[in-house]
């Protein structure tokens, strides 16, 4: 396949390298939409509404605590889907290859993604591969696009929060944010965190049967952390929300890590937690419907929506002041001092 | 639980202690200052500042060491790194985007330059031992907190003979910063609240001269919200009782004389020197400098680093005021509208401890 | 200007400790500490600045403080 087993220029050149790149994703994603090697995926049409997502994965490192690049890239897609109320059906993943990445990284990262996407009941129909020049490109980038149904009548999005609302969050945050740090060069630190990668669409489905059309928004609070997410949320609606500290569940590993490296799990990235405005009076139903989950063991409800005019996202810390939480400007650096 | 940290941080205790100051909180006004960025940072996350009687002027000093780097010196290692894209550059991560002149470090590590991140100054000493062909040139700013890391790390890497590793030496000593001020006359001062871990290493005993010259109470205090609302009850209770005393409240690390190997260490490899400060101007011994035996780990030695003299404040700014207490961020004309944390026109905004970030970030609701 | 965390020392090693926070682990050099000298045993605390302990968390004092604050509550 190439010298000691790595991804040659030859690879992305169309011609037998190529072929046998094609055969690996076809074998692994197996399904007969893709097995037709067409330039596109022709679908039945999924019903009279489709969500539909795109995004990039470029992850460093490509392996870290509780999974890879390639098990993101399916959790992430069908998780934007899955906020949307969408049941995930379809997805495209196209690579960027490094030249000199070790195949059997490859290899390992492609099965990872077709036992998640097999898990979640996604098909990978429809691929693209390039190889770029050593030095170009990042070991490995995926693009992805995914699509869903979207049942009749569901509307979410935030417009539709009001004031009274509360705030549910489905469990500890900062854990992926954490896995993936510890493995950076020169941190040296031992965090027995995994990420917390995972596809929340089951999720998401208990939480609406439960609420009864009682859920306003849902988004999940990948890069930039919860901070973030909820400062979206509250200028997208227009309405101010109130956020205990104290409720938010963190592990404490995550918060001992924090201390340590000077960070805040509130602006960690997270992959398996999402965050609902719900109406009030669901707010009960929804968080037993979460807490029966697996992934939503661990649901609290954090805040609630204020009454306006300040659409602005305070946060009452563990002493008891209230004080704004602004979203993460910059990158999230360990301080010294 | 994160044991002695989260004994220090409940609601219950922070609201009495609230009331215990209002209790002795004194008729005029005080000016309270803090010198100390993690204090500063502390005091706004948990809303100490606006918490207190109105009478209670908690003022931010010259505490942030990325603030009081001169911009010269900023400007200084930006252009090194420009120019030397093959030296790696080791540096805290609060440094990484303060604006020099023209540029940053940031902007530089862009633009091809090696600029690495460490947490610890053995981080880049570690960088220098896997690469041997590469010279490391580790940024270092910080107090007495830092400073005998850097030469602890200075001494390992001479027992080791790690021949391609060099400190760029900016530290700071925190007592003649306090003198510089007092002495100014500038900002009214009635008594400060001193860094929690400089004192560790330095020792309470190191304030002596603020109380017996100045009269002014001291109190060396932790920075969890209790400890800081504790600290800033002792010390409103000796201007209540018209005492100028010395006191620790952080009695758990902090002692009359210090942790005396970290001091040794610290001198072991550097000595007081004149230094530069944004907002103070040249404060004499008020700096290290690495001494004469260690010069092979000296930057400054090692490479040529120019120097070229400049303002510290670019147009508008007001950095060298808000370190000295003599402005707060919301008097400056450029706050939260051209200088925020994304476009920060001077380091008060961009360092994490810096004041202007505490208050961008915590106070303005 | 001194972000410093108390960890518990898990594991003396030489001139190292092993420093737990909440469950994470760092390692911490011992260069700035007299260890022997504080008298430092698994199962103190230290304060850890930089990848360094630079003072043992002196636990009586500790609960003296939380005394004295719960005395004016």
């Amino acid at each position: 396949m190439g010298e000691a087993g790595r991804i040659l220029l030859a690879h992305g050149a169309g011609g037998k390298l190529s072929h046998r790149l094609i055969e690996l994703f076809v074998d692994a994603f197996d399904n007969p939409v893709l097995q037709q090697l067409n330039d596109q995926a022709v679908l039945d049409p999924p019903g009279s509404r489709i969500a539909f997502t795109t995004d990039s994965y470029v992850v460093d490192p490509i392996f870290f605590p509780g999974g890879d690049i390639g098990r993101l890239s399916v959790c992430g897609t069908v998780n934007d889907l899955a906020v949307g109320g969408a049941e995930p059906l379809y997805m495209s993943a196209s690579f960027i290859i490094e030249e000199g990445l070790p195949l059997d990284e490859l290899e390992r990262i492609v099965h990872s993604m077709a036992r998640e996407a097999a898990s979640c009941g996604v098909k990978i129909v429809t691929g693209d591969t390039k190889v770029v020049e050593r030095g170009k490109g990042d070991k490995l980038f995926i693009n992805t696009a995914g699509v869903g149904r979207v049942r009749d009548g569901m509307e979410l999005g935030p417009s539709r929060i009001r004031p009274g609302d509360v705030v549910i969050l489905s469990g500890t945050v900062g854990d992926h944010g954490m896995a993936v740090l510890t493995k950076r060069k020169g941190l040296e630190i031992d965090i027995p965190v995994e990420s917390d990668c995972a596809p929340l669409h089951t999720l998401v489905a208990a939480m609406i049967d439960a609420s009864r059309g009682g859920i306003r928004a849902m988004r999940d609070p990948t890069r930039g952390g919860l901070a973030t997410i909820l400062n979206e949320l509250c200028e997208s609606s227009g309405c101010g929300m109130l956020i205990e500290e104290e409720r938010i569940p963190v592990r404490s590993e995550v918060r001992g890590g924090c201390e340590l490296l000077g960070l805040d799990p509130l602006y960690l990235a997270n992959e398996g937690k999402l965050v609902a405005v719900v109406d009030r009076d669901c707010a009960t139903a929804v968080l037993e419907a979460a807490r029966k989950n697996h992934l939503g063991r661990d649901a609290a409800l954090i805040g609630e929506v204020l009454e306006g005019p300040s659409a602005r996202l305070l946060l009452e810390t563990s002493v008891g002041n209230r004080r704004i939480l602004e979203k993460l400007s910059g990158e999230q650096l360990p301080r010294i001092c | 639980m994160i044991r002695y940290v989260d004994e220090f941080r409940r609601k219950g205790p922070a609201r009495a202690m609230l009331r215990r100051i209002e209790d002795v909180a004194p008729r005029d006004c005080v000016s309270i200052m803090e010198i100390c960025g993690t204090h500063t940072h502390s005091i706004s996350k948990y809303g100490i500042r606006g918490a207190v009687p109105t009478g209670i002027r908690l003022l931010s000093g010259p505490g942030c060491p990325v603030c009081v780097t001169a911009q010269a010196d900023i400007n200084r290692i930006v252009e090194f790194s420009r120019r030397n894209p093959s030296v790696v550059i080791a540096t805290f991560g609060d440094m990484l985007r303060v604006p020099g002149t023209f540029s940053s470090l940031e902007k530089e590590r862009a633009e091809g330059a090696d600029i690495r991140v460490v947490y610890s100054p053995l981080d880049a000493l570690e960088m220098a031992r896997r690469d041997p062909a590469k010279e490391v040139v580790f940024y270092s700013v910080g107090f007495e907190t830092t400073a005998p890391t850097v030469a602890a790390t200075v001494i390992k890497a001479r027992r080791e003979g790690i021949r391609n590793f060099s400190v760029l030496s900016l530290h700071k000593l925190t007592p003649p910063a306090m003198k510089a001020l007092l002495d100014s006359g500038d900002v009214n001062i009635d008594g400060f609240i001193c860094p929690g871990h400089v004192t560790t290493v330095i020792g309470a005993g190191a304030y002596g001269f603020i109380a017996k010259d100045y009269g002014a109470p001291c109190v060396v205090a932790g920075f969890e919200p209790l400890d800081a609302l504790y600290g800033l009850y002792m010390l409103l209770l000796q201007l209540r009782d018209g005492r100028a005393e010395i006191e620790i409240e952080y009695a758990r690390v902090v002692t009359w004389e210090g942790n005396k190997r970290a001091q040794e260490v610290m001198y072991e490899v550097f000595e007081r020197a004149d230094s530069r400060w944004r907002g103070l101007g040249e404060i004499a011994c008020s700096g290290l400098r690495i001494r004469g035996e260690f010069s092979h780990f000296d930057a400054e030695k090692r490479f040529d680093m120019g120097y070229v003299d400049c303002d510290d404040d670019q147009a508008g700014c007001s950095c060298g005021e808000v370190i000295k207490g003599l402005v707060a961020p919301s008097e400056c004309t450029l706050f939260a509208t051209a200088c925020t944390p994304e476009t920060p026109m001077g380091p008060c905004m961009v360092s994490s401890e810096g004041t202007c970030a505490a208050y961008y970030r915590y106070e303005r609701i | 200007m001194c972000l410093g965390v108390p960890g518990e020392v898990v594991e003396m090693d030489g001139d190292t400790v092993l420093v737990d926070v909440g469950g994470t682990r760092r390692r911490a050099s011992l260069m700035l500490l007299d260890a022997e000298g504080v008298g430092l045993t698994p199962g103190d605390y230290v304060i850890v600045h930089a990848g360094f302990a630079i003072q043992k968390v002196d636990e009586q004092a500790a609960l003296e403080t939380l005394r004295l604050m719960k005395d004016i509550s």
